[in-house]
């Protein structure tokens, strides 16, 4: 019974998921980013070339055949190149999520369910700060005091992105609180953390899984933004961002080195916010 | 049937609230610090083991709020309640968890007292589980047979709340308040938002609990001939006041307070022998006035087709004029 039930759920799911076409579009492009991120070594016609590796026989090559996005002024293949960016991207994007997300959604919680106290004046208002500073700004500030790298640039993202689900989740929490079923489970003397995590939060779940599918191709592109100032991964390892602002020095006579890099970021972010909106619509309530 | 019922009573307090006062502060209010929403207002009744309390009175006048402070979700500004003859209010308002055991609550709105993203098994689990009812392996059948004395079917236990009418969530309700083997259950108007044909069901379930189990019941409500049905006895709420409490007999042939005169005469009736059995018609005016500006001397006295001098000027006091019929009127 219990598994019918899960097949069910699974194929209402993607029905609600799949009625915009856009969405599975998205889907493919988030999987193959992310197939592109983990055999990057495989996919990839000069693997190499992510590396360390000057070759001036073939440099600055335009768009051709053996190199399809064509060369860098080291000779580097940009096309491989690009693939081994998506790593990064990728794993910015995995961090920082998996890290602030958490941290914000039990913030939230707890401000929530505390409203009115000096909890949540504490937590909300430190909230406040994080997100009345331009958040590109905050992480550039503190990516570049600490060692510039791909380590600083996850902290900096991180830190700038929990405020916002903490807001969310408290906005959710402080009503919730109010509802019949957590003042019952007061009364019937359950714990503090049954009624935080086992009445509240699978309450606010779902607007927390949307926001974070429609977060990745935000945190992707700050991450890249960071790059493009020096402030994300360092060369050799290639990333989009580090890839645009070298490239733009040439600009226009080598402008394969800065278009494609570009389109490469467009695409991504499309195609993960398609896939975000796909999630907002599976998991909203109503048919 | 409701005589037998008051000779059975055993005359032993379970609950009893003296001089409740609940005020909430008037927001915004802040340079005028005095301004309050009197919700209840110098309350006393008590209710004896076995019985059904009724409590009945029109939106605002305090029904809920006196519900929700015995159970401990508002603060008392004054007053006491005893429990058992323990004094609940003492340990700065937090409730012992024996009272937590003992005294349950089932809410108007089934549709938000029970968690949407929980299956029945996971609602009806908690009760048992915090209070330890049965041990950890049993409590699949504890479940089942929470359902059974609600006769719900036990597949329910894989449901989830989204999937059920309103009727069976209230039921769903009422058995997670038996879960923890309770003495005593507020029923806050628990048929009130369903359809009359499942108030019907719902309400004999109850009564058959009741039975069953020995239970004391506090019913709130604001359906008149519905507690004629069901209760022991009756207490009548206005304004934050307890107006007149009798036995449910005494209350529906002498009613003695103007009030409840006036609420019994508008009941509407079908037939001319229940007409007859009514009070004299008697119009009923005006609304029901602010809980923060309550008229001086009786609250009633704006709306009282007896009104005399005295009743503008001096609030009376409960007076007993008759075993069991309490009665808060200067002409009584």
């Amino acid at each position: 019974m219990m598994k019918a039930q899960f097949k069910e759920n699974t194929r209402l799911y993607w029905y609600k998921f799949s009625r915009n076409k856009l969405s599975v579009v998205g889907l493919c492009i988030v999987l193959l980013s992310i197939l592109c991120a983990i055999f990057a070594e495989v996919i990839t016609p000069y693997p190499q070339h992510a590396k360390e590796f000057v070759d001036f026989n073939q440099a600055s090559l335009a768009p051709c055949r053996a190199f399809i996005c064509g060369t860098d002024i080291f000779g580097r293949d940009i096309f491989t190149r690009l693939i081994f960016s998506c790593r990064g991207a990728l794993s910015i994007t995995v961090v920082v999520l998996s890290i602030s997300v958490p941290i914000g959604v039990f913030l939230g919680l707890i401000a929530g369910y505390y409203h009115g106290t000096w909890v949540d004046t504490i937590i909300m208002r430190t909230a406040d700060v994080f997100l009345s500073l331009p958040s590109l700004m905050l992480a550039m500030a503190i990516a570049a005091v600490l060692k510039p790298g791909m380590k600083s640039s996850m902290i900096a993202v991180t830190a700038m992105w929990w405020p916002w689900y903490t807001r969310q989740v408290y906005g959710m929490a402080s009503s919730l609180r109010n509802e019949y079923f957590v003042k019952n489970a007061e009364l019937i003397g359950a714990s503090r953390l049954h009624i935080l995590f086992r009445e509240i939060l699978p309450n606010c779940l779902s607007s927390v899984f949307t926001k974070m599918a429609l977060d990745v191709g935000w945190v992707i592109l700050i991450g890249a933004s960071l790059s493009f100032v020096g402030l994300g991964e360092q060369p050799p390892t290639p990333a989009f961002g580090q890839m645009i602002s070298e490239g733009a020095r040439y600009m226009p006579d080598l402008w394969w080195m800065t278009v494609f890099p570009a389109l490469a970021i467009a695409f991504i972010i499309l195609g993960f916010n398609f896939f975000g909106d796909g999630i907002r619509d599976m998991l909203e309530r109503g048919r | 049937m409701n005589e037998l019922k008051q000779q059975t009573t055993v005359d032993s307090k379970i609950l009893s609230v003296k001089n409740l006062r609940v005020y909430f502060p008037v927001e915004g209010s802040k340079k005028s610090a005095h301004k309050y929403v009197k919700a209840v207002d110098g309350v006393d009744f008590f209710i004896n083991e076995g019985e059904i309390l009724g409590l009945v009175g029109e939106s605002g006048s305090g029904k809920s709020t006196i519900a929700y402070t015995i159970m401990g979700m508002n603060k008392p500004k004054e007053g006491s309640i005893l429990f058992k003859g323990e004094d609940i209010l003492k340990n700065n308002d937090k409730r012992s968890i024996s009272f937590k055991k003992d005294v349950q609550i089932v809410f108007q709105d089934p549709g938000s007292s029970l968690n949407p993203f929980q299956d029945i098994r996971q609602i009806l689990k908690l009760p048992l589980k915090v209070h330890k009812i049965v041990s950890k392996n049993q409590l699949d059948e504890a479940v089942g047979k929470a359902l059974d004395r609600v006769e719900l079917p036990r597949n329910f236990a894989y449901k989830t709340p989204t999937s059920i009418g309103g009727g069976e969530k209230q039921l769903v309700s009422i058995a997670r308040a038996l879960c923890s083997e309770p003495k005593f259950i507020i029923l806050d108007e628990p048929t009130s938002s369903l359809d009359v044909s499942i108030q019907a069901k719902i309400i004999n379930m109850l009564l058959k609990l009741h039975d069953e189990q020995k239970l004391t019941y506090l019913f709130i409500t604001h359906d008149l001939s519905l507690m004629r049905n069901i209760s022991t006895r009756v207490a009548i709420m206005y304004l934050g006041k307890i107006c007149e409490v009798a036995p449910t007999k005494t209350f529906y042939t002498r009613p003695l307070h103007p009030y409840t005169q006036m609420l019994l005469s508008s009941i509407p009736v079908i037939s001319e022998e229940e007409e007859e059995l009514k009070p004299k018609k008697v119009v009923s005016v005006g609304e029901i006035p602010s809980p923060v500006d309550i008229p001086t001397g009786c609250s009633f006295h704006t709306r009282c087709n007896k009104k005399i001098d005295i009743c503008s000027q001096k609030d009376p006091f409960m007076r007993e004029v008759e075993p069991g019929h309490f009665v808060r009127c200067h002409l009584a």
